[in-house]
């Protein structure tokens, strides 16, 4: 075990798989040279060479496209995005090709690609910078979305996403490129589709993914000191969605409210919410309630901002409402 | 047939593109031609249903470029790609049951016309986003230089693609890293209904690869022979390592760009006009002039085309449609969820 940052953890997957897998290689805006806008790729240029660690042009669509073709040629080919923002631009890649190739062509072309992106607010940078679109990702058949929370998911769900032989859309959060955590040395593997029990409770089921699990857990202990013991849910990849702990959990609390940074409306939320009234209409004591990013392009304005994000005492208030 | 003493001189030269053999060129443009007819009454039948586009008129190009690259290279084609699927040597029975939508097909079904795959034939698809496949050549051939092999990539675009940006994100990646990719814009004139002069600032768009520092020729589109040897050329500087290359084939569609085509956008003497330059026809008639084959040669050469796709539709006809329980199926390599 090793204290580690998050993005170090990030970095340990990274430079086992391009030690281990010569079909692994890297490629991306600025990751070589400058070290990777995020620092997550930081000396994997100098160790690994310009082979296996590729500086590409801004040039969103063509850099996703063809790490798909080259994944299609049987390649395990990583291409970093810098920012979600960015993936917009290489949205008819992800969604017209890597999504769709395998099941068009009836099984005869494998995708496995690992396309990684920051994603999230926090930082004041602005609308254009400042998004959550893994809801969308999300709502692809044909793409798995992985959503690291923490030092330990994220070395371990990155170690899945180049082995599991599909598309995979690997969302980090940039607000936990500093956060530290206990990591295991030794490679592990985090199976997609399975949510962590973060924090067992009987009252109320906070369902958190990436960055707002650290909202929901800072809630879950300022109403632990009032007695209230909420059961925090990490649900680390949203598809496959582990529908199974989500019910469970609902089925012992009765209450569930789901917390995420993306825009309420349409958000990936509803889509928990939906799911639970479909399979556990019976066990509510009260209707799922979210508790999500405002419906606003996201203002610079630190005030404003926060304003616009899922935030612990909001948690508190809504919890209060149910119980 | 028997090789002239050319061929066999050029099959014997080490690194040097075997001569076209003009008579088998000719047979897969009249298989092309009568494949893509059986398609369209088909089509009126109602046995094909959703977007058909067929690539009468155009035959000289997939055939003058396939057969001038090795069996392994790649192709990445776009929507119109029957022509290309079958001079790569699909089957044509299962080429036509993938346009009936039956689970003999190609792509067992789950495809259609615009999505022909054979990934044994190294024919990776047609795609039918206009640009958005050239950026999967791109990724084709750099895996093939990152593993150091000579196989090149192949990409089919047509004129409508140039004024994407995927067209000038791939043209550049593949001139900066040097990509062994050709791509073979396939200029009919027309983007859908649009001709390229009112929505084109360079209507040349070899020039727009040249843009890029990209070898770009243009050649007769219309003349198989011509696009034979231009792609041999360029193929071989492209499996050497020199970079990407780009060939702007002009060329002409008889038929409307989908069967659900009116056709208002041109007019019947343009059509005629270069009817009159069919690729068929013209080097029928070359070759009956040079008697390299007579006319009963091209009597069964019809027959046999004529039998292949009649054989075709009959097995279209007879195949059974995908089970509706395959519904999910393939969304995933390993199917641990859906």
């Amino acid at each position: 075990m090793s204290e580690l940052t998050y993005r170090e953890a990030l970095r340990q997957t990274l430079r086992y798989q391009l030690q281990h897998d010569d079909r692994v290689f890297l490629m991306g805006e600025d990751i070589g040279a400058y070290g990777g806008s995020y620092a997550v790729t930081k000396g994997l240029l100098s160790e690994f060479g310009e082979r296996r660690v590729r500086d590409t042009p801004i040039a969103e669509s063509v850099v996703v496209g063809a790490g798909i073709g080259a994944a299609m040629a049987g390649l395990r080919p990583m291409v970093e995005l810098m920012t979600i923002n960015f993936s917009l631009l290489a949205i008819d890649q992800i969604v017209n090709n890597a999504a769709k190739l395998h099941y068009m062509s009836n099984g005869q072309i494998d995708v496995p690609i690992v396309i990684r992106m920051a994603g999230g607010a926090g930082s004041q940078l602005g609308a254009q910078h400042s998004q959550s679109f893994e809801g969308w990702y999300a709502h692809v058949p044909g793409l798995k979305v992985a959503v690291p929370s923490t030092p330990y998911d994220a070395k371990g769900l990155l170690m899945t996403a180049f082995e599991d032989g599909n598309p995979v859309i690997f969302i980090e959060h940039t607000a936990l490129y500093t956060s530290k955590g206990e990591v295991p040395d030794e490679p592990y593997r985090i199976p997609f589709g399975q949510a962590e029990v973060y924090r067992a409770g009987t009252d109320v089921t906070l369902i958190c993914y990436s960055g707002s699990l650290h909202q929901g857990i800072g809630a879950a202990q300022r109403l632990a000191a009032e007695g209230i013991e909420c059961e925090v849910l990490n649900l680390r990849t949203l598809r496959p969605l582990d529908v199974e702990t989500i019910l469970a959990s609902v089925r012992k609390t009765n209450r569930a409210i789901v917390v995420e940074d993306d825009w309420r409306f349409g958000g990936f939320g509803g889509e928990i919410a939906a799911m639970i009234q479909e399979h556990a209409f019976d066990d509510l004591d009260a209707p799922v309630l979210r508790c999500s990013g405002a419906d606003v392009p996201m203002p610079y304005a630190g005030a404003l901002e926060q304003a616009a994000l899922p935030q612990e005492a909001e948690i508190v208030r809504l919890v209060k409402t149910m119980v | 047939m028997g090789q002239t003493t050319e061929q066999q001189r050029a099959r014997s030269t080490p690194g040097r593109t075997p001569a076209a053999d003009p008579v088998a060129l000719l047979r897969t443009m009249m298989e092309i031609r009568r494949f893509e007819e059986k398609s369209a009454e088909m089509y009126a039948k109602g046995r094909i249903k959703g977007f058909l586009h067929l690539y009468i008129g155009q035959e000289a190009v997939a055939t003058g470029v396939i057969a001038a690259l090795r069996s392994d290279d790649y192709i990445v084609s776009h929507y119109r790609e029957h022509g290309h699927a079958l001079a790569r040597g699909l089957e044509p029975r299962r080429v036509m049951a993938e346009l009936f939508g039956r689970e003999t097909g190609v792509s067992g079904g789950r495809g259609g016309s615009m999505h022909l795959f054979d990934v044994e034939k190294s024919f990776l698809g047609g795609y039918a986003i206009v640009a958005g496949h050239m950026p999967l050549a791109c990724g084709l051939a750099l895996a093939e230089q990152y593993k150091g092999t000579d196989r090149i990539a192949v990409n089919f675009i047509g004129d409508g693609a140039v004024n994407e940006g995927e067209f000038h994100e791939a043209l550049n990646l593949a001139a900066v890293w040097k990509l062994p990719v050709l791509f073979v814009n396939e200029n009919n004139l027309y983007g859908m209904g649009t001709d390229i002069r009112r929505v084109s600032a360079v209507v040349e768009t070899h020039k727009r690869a040249q843009a890029y520092g990209i070898a770009a020729e243009e050649v007769d589109g219309m003349d198989v022979r011509a696009v034979h040897e231009t792609t041999a050329r360029l193929a071989q500087r492209v499996r050497a390592g020199e970079g990407p290359a780009f060939i702007e084939a002009k060329c002409y569609r008889f038929r409307g760009h989908s069967m659900a085509d009116a056709e208002h956008y041109r007019s019947k003497e343009e059509v005629e006009r270069w009817r009159r330059l069919d690729p068929i026809e013209t080097l029928k008639a070359s070759l009956l002039a040079d008697h390299a084959i007579s006319d009963a040669d091209i009597e069964k050469m019809q027959a046999g085309a004529e039998e292949m796709a009649r054989d075709a539709a009959q097995f279209a006809e007879e195949s059974a449609a995908p089970p509706v329980e395959s519904l999910y199926r393939h969304i995933f390599k390993e199917r641990r969820d859906v």
